[in-house]
This record gives C-alpha cells, structure tokens and sequence, in this order.
C-alpha cells in the first residue's frame, strides 16, 4: 500500500504540475487582456474621429472663414484655426528647438559630471512632468499680462513645453555618440565647438529630428498652453506678435460644449486634422530614426 | 592629449594645444551659449514659482490658511475655498492609477517578457499612437461619446446598488452623470496608460538576463520567474513610473475639464459630476477677469506646480535609486 502511494506521488519534472501552469497561463492570458483593453478606446476614439471628421474635411473646411455657430459644417471651415495652429507651434519650434539642442550638447558635451549639469538635467526631467497648463499660467503672469493676448505667447508657452524634451531627447542621443569618433576629431586638432557641431551633432542627428518632430507634434495638439495665452477668436489673425488668435485645439475645445451639430461636426473635423497632423508628425520621426539614425537604443 | 580631452571634457583639446595657447573666441562662445541654453531650464522654472506666486499673493493673504483649504467655492460671494478642487484632482488620479497601472504593467510584461522583438514593434507603435492623440480630443470624445453612453450604465449600476451598505457609498448616489468622477479617471487612464508602459517597460527591460535564466533553471515557469525575478528587481522603478504617470493624470487639463461635470463638491460618490484644480482653472479664467477670483486661479495652479514637482521629484530619486542598486547589485 505504502509503496503504491508513493509510486504514485511522483512528480514529472518535464512540465509544471497542474496549477502551476494554470497559473502562467492565467498570467499569460492576463497580459493580452491589458493589450485589448488598451486597444478598445485608441480604435473607438479612432473609429469615432474618422468617422465624424472625414466627411466634414474638404479643401473649404480647410482654408475656410469660421462661420457663427448655428450653421452646419458645409458652410465655411476652419482656416484660422489651420493656420494659427501651423503658425503658432511652428514659431514654437523656431525658438525651442535650437535652444533645447543646444541645451542638450551642454549636458552632455561640456556638463560631464559637474555638479551644474546634472543639476539641469534632472531639472530638465522634471520640467517635462510640469503640466503644460502650468506653462500657460507662467507666460499670461509675465506676458499676457504686460504685452496682451496674441499668437506669439501661445508660441512662448508651447516653446516653455518643448525646450526640455528637446534636451532630453538630445542629450540621450548625444550620449550614444561613441567617444572615439570625438578623440579622432581632436587628434586632428579641432577645437570643442567644431568637433561638437561637425562630427557629434552630424552623428546623432537622426536621432536629435526624430525627438524634435515628436516635441512638435505633442505641443501642436496642446490646448491649455493656449487657453491663457492667445484668447480665441473666430477670425483670421495673421499678426503673430498682437491681437487674439485661434488654433485647432482651442477651437474643439469651444465647439464640444456647443450645442449645435455644425458646431460639433467643426469640431470634430478639426479633431481630425489635428491627430493626422500628429500622426504624420510621428511617422516622420519614425521614418528618420529607421533611416538616418546611426545609434539607435 | 585626445584621452585627455576624453577624460575631462570641461579642458578641450584646443586648450591644450601647443600652437594655440587660447582657445579660439568663437569656440568659447559656443560654450557660453550652450550653457545659457540649459540655465534656461533653471530660469524658466525659478520664474514660474516667483510670477505665479506673486500672482497669487492676493488670495493667499485674504483668504488665508483656512480660507484657501475650505470647502466654500462661491465666486459670486468672494468665497474661494479650494478644497473641493483639490479633492477631485486627487480622486480621478487615483481612479487614473488604480485603472491604467495593471493594464501598463501587463502590456510591458507582454512587450518585455513574451513578445518576441519583431512582434513587440508593432505594439509599441500603437502605444506612441494612443500617445500622440491630443487631450482636447479625448476630451471631446469623452463628452460627446463616452459619456452618455456611461451615463445609462452608471445609472443601472447606481439603481442595481441602492441600499447596498459599502459599494452605493462609491457607485451609487442620486445625481449619476456620465459626465463625472470616474469618467474623468477612465479618460486619465487612458491618457497616462502610454507613459506608464513605456516608463515600465525601460526598468523591466534592465532586469539581467542572467537573473532570468538562472530562474528558468531551477524549473519556475514564465509568471514564476517573473514574481521571482523580474519583480523584485524592477519593483522600485515601476513604482517611479506609476508616480510619473500620477503627476500627469493631475496635471491634464482639457479632457478634463469636459469629462469632469463642473460641480464644486465633495462627494464618495464616484459617478456624480466634480472638479479639479487644472479643469477649473481652464474653465474659469475667461470670467476671472481681474482681483481674488483669477488670483484664486493661479493660485490653485501655484498649489498644482507644487504638488506635481514634489511627485515628480519623487519618482525621480526612487527610480535613480533603484537604478545604482542595480548598477551596484
């Protein structure tokens, strides 16, 4: 009796006993759980933009004067709001990009282990979580409330968003750069700054765009920079530096309490203008990270 | 010389080249330049303590300590308590976490521990699509769409839960809205759900291979190697990352600001309309034209600066710390 009993109590050692595999499968299974139910809202909200948006969008929706709100959405479009979007994150870029490039070659290029950048660099990090409204708020106390509401203190907000990702982004492909490529250039007696922007910059440059593009599609779909910053208006306001502008954001975020369907169809169009804007954004970066980016993590 | 140059980047090579004693002008502008542009950080930030702060000042001293941390929001009767606001921003991120950090961790274990590389890419790229679609359409969505329809199964639900002793304090209530608590935690969800998975994924992906190895040949199976190896090696900085993704869900403003239900109260009851600090400052400011009210609202978003810097500084030194751990380890 004794021995059948043991006998029979032998574990087989090839695979996990019953529960234990149940176990992982369970996990296993748990783990495609997360990916679907991250799924289901991006296709809904992506079913529900396309199609609502998509008819609205036609050439006149897109350069289009915005019309009072009870007219339906084949009236006029949303120009301004194209361009002031277009303009205002582009101006953005103008002044965040350079500075956050440069701001990243200090860190990594001249900070080394200095007490100073990596003081900054961790400011940097934690910059990235301020909330962008915080940035809103900040310029309309030191502009807006000095030199009035206009499209070039929504650019400063969003450049106030931008400038640490663009460092960090920088910073972690400068990184990447092989020390050996900087010790050539020296050993052919060129100075820091020329070593730095024709051999290190020209090398991680893939990588530096690609991080860019994505700071710039991030701040383009940004609404609360802009709330306090450039006082929306329905008419075209082609002078960035004085007056109240408009953006796609700041428009849908008008348009989704109105009650009005031409208003809601608006918005919706410009909702889906704005994710293609993004979307073409990200695939760009994509592409030159895939193509041009020499180290890539 | 180049090692040299190599070894201590703050003296160049050019400095120390026996033909140019000086290093050239313009090579040391660059430099200045560079460093002006990393100050900017430090500036920028220092500014927006010192002019929110001073924007502010009025309605910290009128309404002082407790006028500030009352529960009285009366805009029309110079009551400016924010309680309430502070209240809603802690509840819906809460409610963010509480859904996105098991979804996050399971995708990032699925992307680290069970995809092979070619099959994760693709997942990855749908985790930077549901990145780049802008708050204010989340927003619209949630308003237009997500809500009503929540409202119906809200309503079912808080009907179904009446007289139920612990659940109605939570689900139930009188006046159920789609647009709410908890549908302002669903959206936060999912608009932190991408930060948290990739945050994650980069502390899962430092767990040694040799540590996952060395499990598989003691016999454990995939989710026993992952309790005991993955785990208690990337635990700290998971938890960084769902602090991260915590500073993120109080900071979002515009989805918000719709979803939320733009009612000052203080209530367990997750499906009735709220507010919170960003939501009320976007949604009030144009009326806020001058004296304690917008003063009121910069300081709320004085109160927010704050407390996401500290969140923020949080995670930030749990992750480095769990990073030279590993590093030492």
């Amino acid at each position: 009796m004794m021995a059948i009993a043991s006998e029979q109590q032998t574990v087989d050692l090839r695979e996990p006993s019953g529960w234990r595999r149940s176990k992982n499968q369970i996990a296993t299974v748990g783990m495609w759980v997360a990916f679907v139910v991250m799924l289901v809202p991006l296709g809904f909200v992506l079913f529900t933009v396309i199609g609502k948006g998509a008819s609205a969008i036609t050439w006149q929706f897109l350069t289009g004067n915005i019309p009072i709100n009870v007219l339906p959405v084949t009236f006029g479009g949303v120009g301004p709001a194209v361009y002031g979007t277009l303009v205002i994150t582009g101006f953005a870029s103008l002044m965040a990009i350079p500075l956050g490039v440069l701001g990243g070659i200090y860190i990594n290029e001249y900070g080394g282990n200095q007490v100073l950048a990596r003081v900054i660099n961790f400011f940097a990090d934690v910059m990235t979580g301020v909330p962008s409204i915080i940035m809103g708020l900040f310029i309309f106390t030191i502009w807006v409330l000095h030199f009035g509401y206009s499209g070039f203190a929504g650019s400063l907000a969003l450049a106030c968003l931008m400038l640490p990702i663009v460092i960090r982004s920088t910073y972690e492909m400068l990184r990447l750069v092989p020390d050996s490529l900087r010790e050539a250039s020296y050993a052919l007696g060129a100075t820091k700054a020329r070593v730095t922007l024709t051999v290190v910059l020209p090398a991680a440059i893939g990588g530096i765009v690609s991080g860019a593009l994505l700071a710039v599609a991030r701040a383009a779909g940004e609404t609360a920079p802009l709330v306090f910053t450039i006082l929306v208006t329905q008419t075209l306001n082609k002078n960035l530096f004085s007056g109240a502008n408009t953006a796609l954001s700041t428009l849908i975020f008008q348009n989704a309490t109105q009650p009005y369907t031409g208003a809601q169809a608006r918005a919706w169009g410009s909702a889906l203008t704005l994710i293609a804007i993004a979307f073409i954004l990200m695939i760009v970066a994509r592409l030159i990270t895939a193509r041009f980016a020499r180290y890539d993590r | 010389m180049s090692i040299a140059a190599k070894a201590d980047p703050a003296t160049p090579a050019g400095s120390a080249s026996p033909l140019t004693k000086r290093r050239p002008f313009g090579d040391r502008s660059f430099q200045v330049l560079c460093l002006a542009a990393g100050l900017l950080v430090l500036i920028i930030l220092a500014l927006i303590a010192i002019s929110m702060t001073q924007q502010s000042t009025t309605w910290f001293t009128t309404a002082g300590w407790s006028g500030v941390f009352s529960t009285n929001w009366d805009p029309a009767h110079n009551a400016y308590g924010a309680l309430p606001f502070i209240y809603g921003t802690l509840i819906t991120a809460a409610i963010a976490i509480v859904i996105a950090f098991p979804v996050s961790l399971g995708i990032s274990l699925l992307l680290t521990e069970v995809l092979p590389g070619r099959f994760a890419r693709p997942v990855v790229y749908v985790i930077d699509l549901l990145a780049v679609v802008p708050s204010v359409v989340w927003g619209l969505w949630g308003f237009l769409v997500l809500a009503p329809w929540l409202q119906k199964i809200y309503q079912s639900i808080a009907s179904g839960l009446t007289g139920v002793p612990v659940l109605s304090t939570f689900f139930g209530g009188t006046s159920v809205s789609g647009t709410s608590f908890f549908t302002t935690g669903l959206i936060l969800a999912i608009m932190i759900t991408p930060i948290v998975t990739s945050l994650s994924r980069e502390v899962i992906a430092t767990v040694p291979t040799i540590d996952r190895e060395g499990a598989y040949a003691l016999g454990a199976t995939r989710w026993e190697m992952i309790r005991g190896a993955v785990w208690p090696h990337s635990q700290a900085g998971v938890v960084g990352a769902v602090l991260l993704g915590l500073g993120r869900a109080m900071g979002e403003t515009i989805a918000a600001a719709l979803v939320i239900g733009s009612s000052a109260t203080i209530t367990t009851h997750l499906f009735n309309p709220g507010y919170s600090m960003p939501s009320v400052i976007a949604n009030e400011f144009g009326e806020a034209t001058v004296g304690e009210f917008r003063s009121a609202l910069i300081g709320m978003g004085v109160l927010l600066f704050v407390l996401t810097i500290i969140i923020n500084l949080s995670a930030r030194a749990i992750v480095d710390r769990s990073a030279r751990r590993t590093r030492g380890a």
